[in-house]
């Protein structure tokens, strides 16, 4: 959380010296709050001043990445309890578990099914993080081939469950090449397993059953020399998950509270008989960094990705479409032509109703900055000329054997306009929403 | 030392309003229904009272439905023809409350009529004791003939009556009055659009405790997103003291996820999608979790498997917390 000029000149000596450049304390602390000069212009500054200063310009959620081969995900650094307040930014990573009690085939058939899946949703191309190798089996060589099966199959980014440093180092001599998380220490490991992850180098997933020994176990681990901590708070059903998130992001949001300051880690297929796909639902609009799933089933897994696609939606840029011709039940010549705007819930809800009623439709969707047919008309960027070029550059004339447009109802106004923009061309006016387009068709297009 | 934990202290809390009337307060209901009162934001119980449950409605044609998915035709089988049955079943599922949306037309394709729609609700009223809902067809003039028709049927029932949107509210809003009803208030995914119809309908002199809002939210995948903030905000809103986003909230997850191509179509779709059945209940229902925890307080779904899973999340959700 970033301090204020006063709240920074309450830390400095407060004697005027001028030694750094300027005419007073208050000044330069007005400077360092605007970014625009730097602490070590101070030569007295106390070393106590300095280190709360510096945690206070660090990010209050720690940012923390992991890599695999040529792939990575980074999770943490949010600001925000609520996405309208600005926006949240890093996805939570979506992982599958596996575990070395299966045989090596057994597991590279699981991994390469999961690694391979991929489902298009508005043209962006979704699909799992990366793999959580669990060390069930207990036996260290086990264990470095069930990561090295996965690995032959998969370039994802790697999570290694591994419950003591043997089977750490069996995981991560396996995962070397790669930044994979380990999981995880707890109170009777933390100190071995902290060493283990400062020599690899990777981070280290905390675990335990409270946030104050949580907060306690971070501080220590941070101490030894693990910086990018992730946090297991060991999260139970729909109502401890929601709680302990968000007790965990207020403390690092509202309290500045470092020891919390991380990203979380939640198993949502060992949450006290709740659904696993509803839990996860809720971690991934509740505050989880990363998300390890005990199941892999496309039909839980597409609805969960495109919910952490909306969800992790910027606000304030809304989802637009490409502009261009879309097709719709496989359109033939005759087919009916609609125009519409390109912010995506304008061309969902019109290519929905369409889509629903049967009909087969050619439908021009129009670079209208991303606004929705009425907020883009009134800025001038839904009108008959933009209309006319899109219809005019999308080629249809040649698909089509008939010569009338369908526009909003909402934008009627625009017909005269646009039959002299579109010379040659019918202009109807259909209806106003687009739950009621079936209908329009059926009464207004005659074939 | 243990952490403290940042706690939000809150001016205002949403208004409690209360669904269905029993023998002894001039309806025929099994039970009444009270929702609301929210002293906190969604399930924070150790900041503030949260002294009711996530209610669970499921929707009732008052003729079978034309464009409906049929997985639900099949899972709801011969009662989708007969609302009677249908809403009986729909209790048996476990329905907090029926959510009864009438057609436009009757099966036989004729005009739906007031005469009828009388009957279609006498017969829900007669086949359960759940608390009621009636919704108009969506078409304005005839939504006030049909509507004001059911007030009357139902005088006593403290049923929940809608649409109240902008442009037609006015009819609703006096049937209501006379009859003893509650509105149901609708806007367009707008807080402010939200605040305003609250504004205007309490203004003909409906009190609050009878006005329940619907800022409208969209499917998974669909604009969720849009809906699910409005519904925050609105949320905190409420909690801040402002008076006129204090009504409790409704949504139909149910209605918007069913006529998306992910739940209604089985066929032609890409292999990544998934089981047909399973993808459509786990539309529905993440749908519907992501918007109990938006702050929503009735919830109006489709499928019976949906609302065996969101009561299992709306009951662990409720359960008062063991400290984090």
């Amino acid at each position: 959380m970033p301090l204020t000029g006063l709240e920074i000149y309450k830390l400095l000596p407060q004697t005027n010296c001028k030694e750094c450049g300027f005419p007073t304390c208050l000044a330069f602390a007005m400077k360092l709050a605007a970014k625009q000069a730097e602490l070590k212009a101070c030569p007295y500054v106390s070393e106590e001043s300095k280190a709360k200063l510096e945690a206070a310009s660090a990010p209050p959620i720690r940012l923390v990445t992991l890599t695999g081969e040529g792939t990575q995900i980074e999770v943490g650094n949010e600001t925000v309890l609520f996405r309208h307040e600005k926006t949240f930014f890093h996805r939570p990573g979506l992982f599958l578990r596996l575990r070395d009690t299966d045989a090596a085939d057994e597991l590279k058939r699981k991994a390469a099914e999961a690694d391979a899946y991929h489902v298009d949703y508005v043209g962006i191309n979704l699909g799992l993080d990366g793999f959580a190798v669990e060390a069930a089996s207990g036996d260290p060589a086990k264990y470095a081939a069930a990561v090295a099966a996965v690995r032959s199959v998969s370039k994802k980014p790697l999570i290694l469950i591994a419950g003591s440093p043997e089977l750490a180092k069996a995981g991560l001599q396996s995962a070397a090449g790669t930044r994979p998380l380990l999981c995880s220490a707890d109170a009777s490991n933390w100190e071995s397993m902290a060493a283990v992850a400062k020599e690899a180098k990777v981070p280290l997933a905390v675990r335990a059953e409270s946030l104050d020994s949580l907060a306690e176990l971070t501080q220590q681990i941070a101490k030894a020399g693990v910086e990018d901590l992730v946090l297991d708070p060991a999260v139970g059903g729909y109502l401890s998950s929601l709680e302990r998130l968000t007790a965990i992001r207020r403390l690092a949001l509202k309290s500045a509270f470092r020891p919390l300051g991380y990203p979380t880690i939640t198993f949502p297929g060992s949450g006290d008989g709740a659904s696993e796909t509803l839990l996860a639902a809720e971690h991934i609009a509740k505050y989880a960094g990363l998300i390890v799933l005990d199941t892999f089933d496309p039909a839980g897994l597409y609805p969960l990705l495109v919910l952490r696609q909306n969800i992790y939606t910027d606000p304030q840029k809304p989802i637009q479409v490409v502009p261009g011709l879309y097709e719709i039940n496989a359109p033939d010549a005759k087919a009916p032509l609609l125009v519409t705007t390109n912010f995506s819930i304008t061309y969902f809800a019109v290519s929905n109703e369409v889509e629903g009623s049967g009909w087969p439709a050619w439908l021009v969707v129009t670079d209208a900055e991303g606004m929705s047919v009425l907020t883009a008309w009134a800025a001038g960027k839904f009108d008959a000329e933009r209309i006319a070029k899109a219809v005019k550059i999308s080629g249809i004339k040649d698909k089509i054997g008939h010569q009338r447009v369908i526009i909003p109802g909402a934008v009627a106004v625009l017909s005269g306009e646009l039959e002299e923009e579109l010379q040659g061309w019918q202009i109807m006016v259909g209806p106003r929403e687009a739950v009621d387009i079936a209908a329009y068709l059926k009464a207004m297009w005659a074939n | 030392m243990p952490l403290e934990i940042p706690k939000e202290k809150w001016a205002g809390k949403v208004r409690e309003v209360t669904l269905g009337a029993t023998k002894d307060q001039g309806g025929t209901r099994a039970r009444t229904l009270t929702v609301g009162g929210e002293a906190a934001l969604p399930f924070l119980h150790h900041e503030g009272a949260l002294p009711h449950q996530t209610v669970l409605g499921l929707e009732v044609r008052d003729r079978k439905p034309e464009d409906w998915s049929p997985l639900l035709a099949k899972v709801w089988g011969e009662a989708i023809s007969d609302p009677g049955a249908w809403a009986k079943a729909a209790e048996a599922a476990g329905a907090d409350f029926i959510f009864l949306t009438l057609s436009p037309t009757q099966a036989d394709g004729s005009p739906n009529t007031p005469a009828n729609a009388r009957q279609v609700v006498r017969k829900v009223l007669q086949g359960t004791g759940l608390p009621l809902a009636v919704i108009g067809t969506g078409q304005a003039d005839l939504d006030n003939e049909l509507l004001v028709a059911v007030a009357e049927e139902a005088k006593g029932e403290r049923i929940l009556m809608g649409t109240c949107e902008d442009k037609n509210y006015r009819t609703l809003v006096a049937a209501a009055m006379a009859n003893d009803h509650l509105v149901q208030s609708k806007t367009p995914m707008d807080v402010n659009l939200s605040k305003q119809l609250v504004i205007l309908i309490h203004d003909m002199g409906i009190p609050l405790e009878r006005i329940i809002m619907d800022p409208t939210t969209g499917a998974l995948g669909y604009g969720i997103e849009y809906g699910y903030s409005v519904m925050e905000r609105l949320r905190l809103a409420a909690l801040q003291g402002d008076s006129m986003t204090q009504q409790p909230i409704l949504v139909t997850p149910g209605e918007e996820c069913w006529k998306v191509k992910e739940a209604k179509v089985g066929e032609g779709v890409p292999g990544s999608w998934g089981d047909w059945e399973r993808r459509s209940i786990n539309w529905e229902t993440t749908t519907a979790a992501s918007l109990v925890h938006a702050g929503a307080d009735l919830v109006v779904l489709r499928h019976p498997e949906s609302l065996r899973l969101l009561r299992a999340l709306v009951n662990d959700l409720a359960r008062p917390a063991q400290a984090a």
